[in-house]
């Protein structure tokens, strides 16, 4: 594991993405409903390569961090740079094409869909041919569709289901569900990659199958990726920087052994200790 | 033979070019056999007018697919488009009237789909901002709109151009079992192509999953707009047949009545099947023709048929199962020849 270095905007990088634009800068970021303020003050420094994650006891805002850098919600207050360009006014369309990729908390499948037509709608564009040479059938088409599928393919090979390809993806078990979401977000060919909860009901044998793919995307793909998990054995044990959201607010930021041994974490996890 | 290695498992698969080599043999076949009955009068002239009205009802049914089974909204105004569609191309073709209407024709439909899917950007823009039932009221509303413009703009600006209540005549009858057939074949085609590309692809997303769809970088907006003046733009081309077909338009054709006629075509159908749409176009435009014998109780069959089929099979006659005949001939294959894998039943 690399060691974690200050950037400018006061926040830590593992030290090889250290001389590289970060891919991802938040500077006092904050949304408010109503008169509820949900996440304020939140900063937050990604190195290109990085996998950091994002962890907090339920209501945290956690979930809405993640609505927040895809545009779902309109920040409230603060500036969201990724790749050093403000995405302030993007549709959520126009900023996964930027770069940003995304899976859900409760799984959003194209259910009635094959898992490879899942996949290829993610690959949209990166087919360019227009309307009308799909209807003539031209061979831009069929070319285009050729790469793509191919492509689909190698991506459905990741976590080895590429014999599962023309099942409706509502039809699949609910970890290769997740699996296929993790896929369809990659094929939009992003820089960095969030994931919501990606080994929620997952057992201990495909969490830790689930781990090493994490790892092994990054190392592929050499994209960060910006995690919301609970299970604790993935986070110590992928992520080089944590960051713990309690009521909005981000209460630690370090190493998997800085947050391990952070009283303030310990004490939003566990409680005060009495009379202590 | 070309044989496709997908993960692991090797399928037959026809080569794509012989696919459709033989879909548009058979389509020809079909259309040669169906002229030729229809001009040596072995079909009554009766019967086929009612192969004409059921090519149109085809069109109309499979274009509305598009938006309520691939699109996935309810749209309830689509007798509207085809009211647009239906009066453009009549007006087009009484004013070419010097020129052959065989060659005249084909523009005057797609003159007419045009202004329809105009009709349908107008609509459709501020309509599609909204959701299932408010979708449906303003739709429903907008298509209102356009019946009651027709039947009174002649009154309220003075013109001469679509004689209101008393109907549009002298229409060019240029509709023949031929050509109505070939337009719904090639309409069909045409939805078929868009759907299996990465725009079809792209609107099926959104009726599955809005949220998911944006966030893979489809713009939604575009694609639901695009889908919905599809939808207008093959129902204008309906009207055109259907004015062709009649040979005098009346805005009273074009009411609310017509728009659910269409739905429940498609919804007996099957959302999202074109081959349902098409089978229940042709079943509920032949239905009411052959039980013109027993005309008292014509009605009664007619409703006691749509009930029976909502209570036995309410996700319609076909589902979602599109049919495609090479998916047929390449499973008949790989049974046929020893086969190379196990078929996989699911």
């Amino acid at each position: 594991m690399s060691r974690l270095v200050p950037v400018p905007s006061n926040s830590f990088i593992p030290e090889r993405d250290a001389d590289k634009t970060p891919i991802l800068e938040t500077h006092h970021l904050g949304i408010d409903f109503g008169g509820l303020t949900a996440v304020s003050e939140f900063n937050l420094t990604m190195g290109r390569t990085e996998i950091t994650g994002l962890i907090g006891p339920n209501g945290a805002g956690k979930t809405t961090v993640f609505n927040l850098l895809t545009n779902v919600y309109k920040p409230s207050r603060g500036t969201i740079l990724l790749d050093g360009v403000d995405t302030a006014g993007k549709s959520a369309a126009q900023l996964c094409r930027m770069g940003i990729a995304r899976t859900f908390q409760n799984i959003r499948l194209f259910k009635d869909m094959t898992v490879i037509e899942n996949v290829l709608v993610g690959l949209h564009h990166e087919m360019d041919y227009t309307l009308a040479e799909s209807i003539l059938r031209l061979p831009r088409y069929w070319r285009g569709e050729k790469i793509a599928r191919n492509r689909a393919y190698e991506l459905l090979g990741i976590f080895h289901m590429e014999d599962m390809a023309d099942k409706l993806a509502g039809s699949l078990p609910y970890g290769a569900q997740r699996r296929l979401e993790i896929l369809r977000a990659l094929a939009t060919n992003p820089s960095l990659l969030l994931l919501d909860e990606p080994a929620a009901g997952m057992n201990p044998s495909e969490t830790a199958e689930l781990m090493e793919n994490i790892r092994r995307i990054r190392d592929t793909f050499g994209i960060a990726i910006l995690l919301i998990e609970h299970d604790m054995n993935l986070v110590m044990g992928i992520c080089e920087g944590i960051a713990v959201l309690n009521y909005g607010k981000i209460i630690a930021k370090g190493t998997p052994d800085e947050i391990r041994s952070n009283p303030e974490v310990i004490e939003a996890y566990l409680g005060k200790r009495k009379g202590g | 033979m070309d044989k496709v290695k997908t993960g692991g498992a090797v399928y037959r698969r026809l080569p794509t070019g012989l696919r459709y080599l033989i879909n548009t043999a058979l389509f020809a076949l079909f259309l040669i056999t169906i002229t030729a009955l229809a001009d040596n009068r072995v079909i009554s002239y009766s019967d086929s007018k009612v192969l004409m009205l059921i090519a149109v009802n085809i069109i109309l049914a499979v274009s509305l697919n598009v938006a309520t089974g691939y699109l996935g909204q309810l749209p309830l105004g689509h007798a509207g488009f085809m009211a647009v569609g239906a009066y453009t191309s009549a007006l087009f073709m009484r004013s070419a009237s010097a020129y052959p209407g065989q060659l005249m024709f084909p523009l005057g439909l797609i003159l007419g789909g045009l202004v329809a899917a105009l009709f349908g950007l107008v609509i459709g823009i501020p309509a599609l901002r909204l959701k299932g039932d408010y979708l449906a009221i303003i739709t429903l509303g907008f298509s209102e709109i356009i019946r009651v413009v027709i039947l009174n703009i002649d009154s309220v600006l003075g013109f001469k151009l679509t004689f209101g209540a008393a109907s549009l005549k002298n229409i060019p009858t240029t509709t023949t079992v031929f050509n109505a057939f070939l337009w719904a074949g090639i309409v069909c085609f045409i939805i078929h192509a868009m759907m299996k590309s990465r725009h079809g692809r792209a609107i099926l997303s959104i009726r599955d999953n809005e949220i998911a769809s944006e966030s893979c970088g489809i713009s939604t907006t575009f694609y639901k707009t695009l889908g919905f003046c599809a939808s207008a733009f093959f129902a204008g081309i309906a009207g055109g047949l259907y004015a062709g077909y009649l040979g005098i338009l009346s805005p009273g054709s074009f009411g609310f009545m017509k728009s659910i006629e269409i739905l429940v075509m498609v919804v007996l159908g099957g959302m999202g099947s074109m081959l349902g749409s098409i089978i229940a176009a042709v079943a509920l435009t032949a239905l009411p023709e052959l039980l013109r014998a027993f005309s008292d109780y014509r009605m009664v069959v007619y409703s006691l048929v749509l009930i029976a089929m909502m209570i036995f099979r309410p996700e319609g006659l076909m589902g979602s199962y599109d049919f495609s005949l090479g998916g047929l001939l390449e499973r008949l294959l790989n049974r046929k020849s020893a086969p190379l894998i196990k078929e996989d039943e699911s």
